[in-house]
């Protein structure tokens, strides 16, 4: 099979051909660069401020509050690091989640470092927070809660709301890691009490190295960056012009087609993931059952080992992505499984599969009649389901 | 990523399996860290060659890879020259490894031995220069719990 079938797009998306389409002219033509006085300069102004308004109006916000950025690392390190500068003479605590994303956990991490203490809450067997430990991880000295919209290798949605509503009620600032949430599922900020939204382009069909930060009117948060008095002052920079206007094209278009979208993508991950409990054996899906990202379906595959997986996928044609040590360039295993209690080896036999708006019944298909080989073949050559199969624990001698 | 030679013994892994009543087993690795690796020796009670040599392993490309190699590099051979095959040997025979990777092939040095010495303590002989293996395997087994 020389098709490629591409179930990666919790790690990239494809730009789509009318966002291409969109910035192609703010290369060659509409070059200027906004910050200049002529009139050929505010032919950029006007684009890039089209795109801050357009994704103002989704998230139902000021444009004045959308700040662009190099992406959804640089939005989560500067909410993070920015709150815990700016409130560092209130106090020096933040509460987060032990599921973030690395810009996250290693932002706060590296505060930890530097003077700030961190709560890392745990999270249930589906990968949600719980209000309640929230709650009462709130102490007078909280500056700072972020909690990811939804997590990018199980697809649990967290509770956005819920936990604003805490964080309004204790006057605390909320942070969320939009990224793998941003253009797949509505955001309304307000009705979710959101200070500060992180989001990046090319997880919904944008360019990369694209993203935004939505800060409240009000927050008092510095520089990011140092030098010129772009994104007032905050940002400094040169506008990377063709790919916000790709990255607002990306939004219209996701906000467009988003419920259709969403129809059509959660019925084909329900097919996947009905095909995969049912045929493969020792299989289990990894997140809660409905409450996940449309696209977003990750399994464990007992007895095996994720990196071989994904060769062997990779053979057929097929992009994947797996939470084993292998693939993470150390020895432990993605610590999102870690999380919701999946023990080791479980978890190095995991395997996400993102689905795309281009992702057809028939791949879907072909994927499980592969995966259903592959499996068997690895466990054959597996010494532990050797054991499960002779019914000992430790065969060793 | 992998040399060619490596993805070679990945998808064509040679002496893929069991053997039944073999002279010896050795099993390495953990779960925790997502290598595991068992070898079974069937040696010639006279010669002390090995006759046959099969592996079962739990892990990454390079984990299979090394597991398929070490095998071949040992069959033919009498016990005491097996142990000279050493984790250099296997990744040289498979055109290297990526430096990550390393540690699967001292996984296979570590597995050959571990069946070298079931064997000598099975017909108790002694094999010179051959250590006891570290048995560090399913320290962290939760089996139970799945569901």
């Amino acid at each position: 099979m020389s098709q490629l079938i591409y179930l990666d797009n919790a790690a990239t998306t494809k730009v789509r051909p009318e966002v291409l389409q969109a910035m192609q002219p703010y290369f060659t033509e509409i070059y200027s660069n906004p910050s200049s006085v002529y009139s050929f300069a505010g032919k950029s102004t006007k684009a890039v401020e089209e795109v801050r308004e357009y994704i103002a109006s989704m998230l139902g916000v000021k444009s004045n509050e959308i700040y662009f950025t190099a992406g959804g690392s640089e939005s989560d390190n500067w909410a993070v690091k920015g709150a815990a500068e700016a409130l560092k003479s209130k106090g020096n605590h933040i509460i987060t989640s032990t599921i973030e994303h690395h810009a996250v956990l290693h932002t706060c991490q590296y505060l930890e470092k530097n003077g700030y203490e961190v709560t890392y809450l745990d999270v249930d067997e589906n990968g949600k927070v719980s209000l309640e430990a929230l709650e009462a991880a709130i102490r007078p000295e909280t500056i700072l809660i972020t909690i990811m919209a939804a997590n990018n290798e199980i697809g649990t949605m967290e509770p956005v709301a819920e936990i604003g509503a805490i964080a309004k009620k204790h006057g605390v600032l909320f942070h969320t890691d939009a990224v793998q949430a941003f253009g797949h599922m509505p955001l309304p900020v307000q009705e979710m009490n959101l200070d500060m939204l992180s989001a990046s382009a090319h997880k919904f069909n944008g360019p990369k190295g694209t993203g935004f930060l939505y800060i409240r009117n009000g927050i008092k948060l510095g520089a990011y960056m140092h030098g010129g008095a772009q994104e007032r002052k905050r940002r400094a920079g040169t506008l990377n012009v063709p790919g916000i206007v790709g990255m607002g094209a990306a939004a219209r278009l996701a906000a467009e087609e988003m419920e259709e979208r969403r129809k059509k993508v959660i019925s084909l991950r329900e097919h996947l993931i009905e095909r995969i409990l049912k045929e493969i054996p020792y299989s289990r899906l990894n997140g809660h059952r409905t409450d996940r990202l449309a696209n977003n379906a990750n399994f464990s595959f007992r007895f095996i080992e994720g990196e071989s997986l994904l060769i062997l996928l990779d053979q057929q044609g097929i992009c994947a992505s797996s939470g084993s040590a292998c693939t993470s360039g150390s020895l432990d295993p993605s610590h999102v499984l870690l999380a919701i209690g999946l023990p080791h080896e479980i978890a190095h036999g995991s395997l996400r599969l993102t689905l795309s708006e281009e992702t057809t019944r028939e791949q879907i298909d072909f994927t499980v009649d592969q995966l259903k080989d592959i499996v068997e073949r690895l466990r054959n050559m597996s010494p532990l389901y050797e054991d499960f199969l002779k019914g000992a624990g430790a065969n060793v001698q | 990523m992998y040399s060619e030679k490596v993805m070679d013994h990945f998808n064509n892994p040679r002496n893929v399996g069991e053997i039944e009543n073999a002279s010896g087993v050795g099993t390495v690795g953990n779960a925790k860290c997502g290598d595991i690796m068992r070898i079974y020796l069937d040696v010639d009670e006279d010669t002390k060659v090995i006759k046959e040599c099969k592996f079962k392993t739990f892990g990454c490309g390079a984990a299979v890879a090394t597991s398929s190699m070490a095998t071949e590099l040992v069959k033919g051979k009498t016990i005491y020259e097996a142990l000279q095959v050493t984790n250099k040997a296997v990744m040289e025979a498979l055109d290297g490894l990526p430096p990550v990777k390393v540690h699967c092939s001292l996984l296979a040095e570590e597995a050959i031995h571990a069946a070298l010495w079931d064997y000598a303590q099975k017909h108790h002989i002694v094999i010179e220069g051959l250590e006891k293996p570290k048995e560090d395997i399913h320290e962290d087994e939760e089996e139970e719990e799945y569901e």
